[in-house]
């Protein structure tokens, strides 16, 4: 069987996560030892991803499973924020003691799940992929049982993310019906605009799909299962598993749905308006922090998705850049927010930062570079991300979209422009503890210089990109 | 000449910027080294660009120094370069800067260092915006100054502060974002950005209108143009002294630069359709703006109102298209950097003294502060526009402009000129004339030797343009002829393909 070699990573990861679960079971107390080797699978996976050849697209398993430069690029992206979620929320797991060895098992096993909703090319393998991903999401939003705010978001989680997942499924078996195929090539060949019936099972998926990268109208989890749940798992939701629902619309738009492009291009174009508008304008009012990155995330899902309503390979190359520049920001602002800590208390309210200049004048200036990066001001990453989007959205003459996205552009810069007013302009409070684990400092320093000097070598990550295409 | 020059006077101000981080702030010693490596940057600066200055070419009307590298690969590059026109505004800014870095050093109390770092990144970032030729890094620029702005105003800033930071903030984000789409669907229309290339083909005419409209909206919140002029006496007023002086003497600049680069350059149909509605505003902002002026209790908004009615002479010389209007604008640009600079100095000096903006909390200072008095009133009369100081040169060269366009215009924009004599001659006589009011103000002593500095170099620039303006108008001149040359050949080449 040749195929195997292609689906090495997976299976690596799927072999480690039995073998630390056996390892777990025998040793009492070996949290450290298994969120240490969770992290170097996690890198050895991403190293065992480049040893496959990425320039040629390879359909294996009856073509149900695709290995192409896209699937590759995303599933790397996954990994590598994966690796550097693990390493920031490592002080906070133990701090706020829900160091089990289920925590990173539960983390692998839905790196898993996403790895193989990126590689799949039909129905019943995408669904099985987000199962495993959803399951795993769910034991970790409750993971920190003892809170009730955590349970909240779990059961919250489990409720709304069942349901859609059970639309999704109703979706799929519509289109199965109708177009008598789970494959996406087979789906592609003979969908079509006179049988109402797939059109309603591709509304069904889109509307799953929705839910998963939480944009409007299916985005109410987000708020409450941010806040509620442990900031490790909010930073984890925040950013991996963004990247494989993304992937994932991407794959479903412009492989078996790309024939019926002006059935699905008004819904994209309908949600992408109402996450950036939801997400500029809710944002407003919200003083947990976690809470306001939630309302910030919808509304940049709003902008990722107006790249994939264009309809064509700029328009999905435009979303990817999006998606990494936002994601890199996203780790650098949730960085912050653990080390907003003295004597082990965290603290999530935006009234904590006052004054941080005075006290930390690194971790400010970092927050200053994200946060107007969030809001994209040049010459910042995040403006360049926007630009990419909307050089995409009037390219294909969308102008509606691309004013109302801009203007909430200005909208939401107000609330990043609230935290920086209340880091800078405050008076400051007590200090924050100073001693931080070295991958803490390393993910902020990191990510803040990215974002900072991307500037000066745009062209980069165009050239990453550049190589994708899905149509 | 394959020396750098124009990228070495963008970025030396942002490595001097990086080498004042870098040095650690434990002592007093430490912060001594700060200013000097402050000072000598920007000093460095200004050395540099009037070395620019001497060898420019002004029989040339190509852009010049032109730097082209290769930025965003297939899309964009970093392309620099100037002409007659942007490189008095370089000179500008390089003047300008060092006076603050010394205000700075002067006046404020805390946190010198980072407002010295980012005065500097400031600097590179206005620089920037009058070298580049490409409108996707003069959006960088243009923009990218909204953040420093935005920290001057709302770490030193007064009172308000924190309304005025964010009123300054979005307001020009605002008008920005739709000039981003703009840049854009230029980019689509014509496959490049490269403002060169720009220069030469034509845009479509259907198009121009709505890109226009685009650009004005930036432009006209950026200027500031009557209505959307509000945010500029919030910001101005909470503004520390040198955020002021930045704000008036090049922000607004980069406004009035960039109606003349991509209004007149890129759409000049447009342009010429929108030229009623240019006059309209400014001839508003001209008088509705002086006699708001006249009313104002608090000096530092006497001074904001007053820059939005020279703001308005300079779009009136722009959109006439002439010759000694064009230049007459540029000229009051010029001029208007320096004496509003010079007047927002003058406010903050006696305000770090008495902590009081306020108009009727002063009178008789003459007897007090005689030399401060004598410095005041050399700037009040170049406010005005008494001949012999640059403020007149500017004024009167934008009416002899106006008068071949549009007698009706030149003759309501005359009143602008009476009012500013009214309102700028009142406040002198309120502050400086008249007894002594209050006991109080006895404590205030008058200039040291660094302020003495800093107002006589700008009282003397003002001066000498008063009588001899003839360095700047050689150097703009060529550039002038060109563009009004390729303005009017273009207009006949729109007009000829509406015909056909």
């Amino acid at each position: 069987m040749n195929y195997i070699n292609f689906i090495v990573p997976e299976l690596f990861l799927a072999i480690s996560i039995m073998i630390l679960l056996i390892v777990g079971v025998f040793y009492k107390n070996s949290f450290n030892l298994i969120y240490k080797i969770s992290s170097i699978v996690l890198l050895g996976t991403f190293i065992l991803l480049f040893t496959l050849k990425i320039d040629d697209s390879f359909h294996l398993f009856n073509n149900s499973y695709i290995i192409d430069y896209f699937s590759s690029f995303m599933k790397s992206l996954t990994l590598l924020f994966c690796i550097f979620v693990m390493l920031v929320s490592s002080d906070y797991i133990k701090i706020i003691g829900i160091n089990k060895i289920e925590y990173p098992i539960l983390i692998l096993s839905a790196t898993l799940g996403m790895m193989i909703m990126i590689s799949s090319y039909d129905l019943i393998l995408f669904y099985m992929g987000l199962e495993l991903q959803s399951l795993s999401l769910y034991v970790l939003a409750s993971f920190n049982r003892d809170s009730y705010k955590s349970a909240e978001a779990g059961l919250k989680y489990f409720v709304l993310s069942a349901l859609s997942s059970g639309l999704l499924l109703y979706g799929c078996s519509l289109i199965y019906g109708f177009v008598g195929s789970t494959n996406f090539d087979l789906i592609a060949q003979n969908i079509n605009h006179e049988s109402i019936g797939s059109i309603f099972g591709v509304v069904f998926v889109l509307v799953g799909l929705a839910f998963k990268v939480s944009a409007v109208p299916f985005h109410m989890w987000a708020p409450d299962v941010y806040e509620g749940s442990p900031t490790s798992v909010t930073t984890f939701f925040a950013i991996v598993p963004k990247v494989a629902a993304l992937a994932v619309f991407i794959r479903f738009l412009y492989v078996p749905f790309i024939n019926i492009l002006d059935q699905w291009q008004m819904i994209i174009i309908f949600i992408s308006l109402a996450s950036m508008i939801l997400g500029a304008v809710a944002a407003i009012g919200q003083n947990n922090i976690k809470r306001l990155m939630a309302y910030s995330s919808i509304g940049h899902m709003g902008y990722a998705l107006a790249g994939l309503a264009v309809g064509n390979n700029n328009g999905i190359q435009s979303t990817v850049i999006y998606l990494s520049i936002y994601l890199i920001m996203n780790l650098g602002v949730f960085s912050c927010i653990f080390m907003m800590r003295r004597k082990n208390i965290f603290y999530e309210d935006i009234k904590d930062l006052s004054g941080l200049s005075k006290n930390h004048p690194i971790i400010s200036f970092s927050l200053l570079v994200l946060l107007f990066s969030l809001a994209g001001i040049p010459p910042l990453a995040g403006f360049f991300a926007k630009f990419y989007v909307f050089m995409a959205v009037i390219n294909a003459e969308m102008y509606t979209l691309a004013i109302v996205g801009l203007i909430t552009t200005v909208i939401s810069a107000f609330y990043y422009l609230r935290i920086i007013k209340t880091i800078y302009f405050d008076e400051p409070k007590e200090l924050f503890e100073l001693s931080h684990n070295f991958g803490l400092k390393i993910s902020l320093a990191l990510s803040t210089l990215l974002i900072l000097i991307y500037f000066i070598f745009p062209s980069i990550l165009i050239d990453l990109v550049s190589m994708i295409k899905v149509i | 000449m394959n020396f750098p020059i124009l990228s070495s006077i963008i970025f030396i101000p942002l490595l001097g910027s990086i080498f004042i981080i870098l040095i650690k702030n434990s002592s007093d010693k430490s912060l001594n080294n700060v200013k000097y490596v402050a000072i000598f940057t920007s000093f460095a600066n200004l050395i540099i660009s009037l070395f620019l200055w001497f060898s420019f070419d002004t029989s040339s009307a190509e852009f010049q120094f032109v730097e082209n590298k290769q930025w965003v690969k297939g899309y964009f590059n970093f392309k620099i370069g100037v002409d007659g026109i942007s490189i008095l505004f370089i000179l500008l800014t390089t003047f300008i800067t060092p006076l603050c870095v010394l205000s700075v050093i002067n006046s404020v109390k805390f946190r010198v260092k980072e407002f010295l770092v980012i005065l500097l990144v400031l600097e590179t970032l206005m620089i920037g915006v009058f070298c580049s030729l490409d409108l996707v890094i003069f959006y960088l620029f243009f923009e990218g100054g909204l953040i420093p702005m935005f920290l001057i105003i709302g770490i030193w800033g007064g009172s308000r502060r924190v309304y005025s930071a964010f009123k300054f903030f979005l307001f020009t984000l605002l008008g920005s974002v739709l000039m981003l789409i703009a840049v854009i669907s230029i980019y689509w229309i014509a496959g490049s950005t490269d403002i060169v290339h720009l220069l030469e083909i034509k845009i479509p005419k259907d198009y121009q209108y709505l890109l226009w409209l685009a650009f004005f909206s930036s432009f006209a919140v950026k200027l500031p143009m009557w209505p959307v002029h509000t945010w500029l006496p919030d910001a101005h007023v909470e503004a520390p002294t040198a955020g002021s002086v930045i704000l008036a003497a090049i922000l607004l600049k980069m406004a009035g630069y960039g109606f003349i680069r991509f209004s007149l350059g890129l759409f000049p149909v447009a342009s010429d359709f929108f030229t009623p509605l240019i006059f309209l505003l400014s001839i508003i902002a001209i008088i509705y703006t002086s006699l708001v002026a006249l009313m104002q209790e608090d000096m530092k908004k006497l001074i904001a109102y007053s820059s939005v009615a020279h703001m308005g002479f300079v779009t009136i010389g722009i959109f006439t298209l002439t010759k000694q209007g064009l230049e007459g604008s540029i000229i009051q640009m010029i001029s208007h950097g320096l004496i509003s600079a010079s007047l927002f100095l003058c406010v903050g000096i006696i305000y770090d003294r008495f902590n009081s903006r306020l108009i009727s909390s002063y009178g008789g200072l003459v007897n007090i502060v005689p030399k401060y008095a004598l410095i005041f009133m050399i700037f009040t009369l170049a406010a005005l526009g008494l001949p012999g100081t640059s403020g007149f040169v500017g004024e009167i060269l934008i009416l002899i402009g106006a008068f071949q366009k549009s007698v009706l215009v030149a003759v309501l924009a005359s009143f602008g000129v009476i009012l500013a004599a009214a309102y700028m001659l009142w406040l002198y006589k309120r502050v400086i004339f008249g007894k002594i009011k209050n006991k109080e103000l006895k404590k205030i002593y008058d200039l040291n030797k660094t302020e003495i500095f800093i107002l006589s170099s700008l009282a003397f620039l003002t001066i000498l343009f008063g009588f001899y303006p003839e360095p700047l108008l050689r150097t703009v001149d060529t550039s002038i002829t060109e563009l009004i040359k390729n303005y009017e050949i273009n207009l006949a080449y729109y007009l000829t393909q509406s015909v056909n």
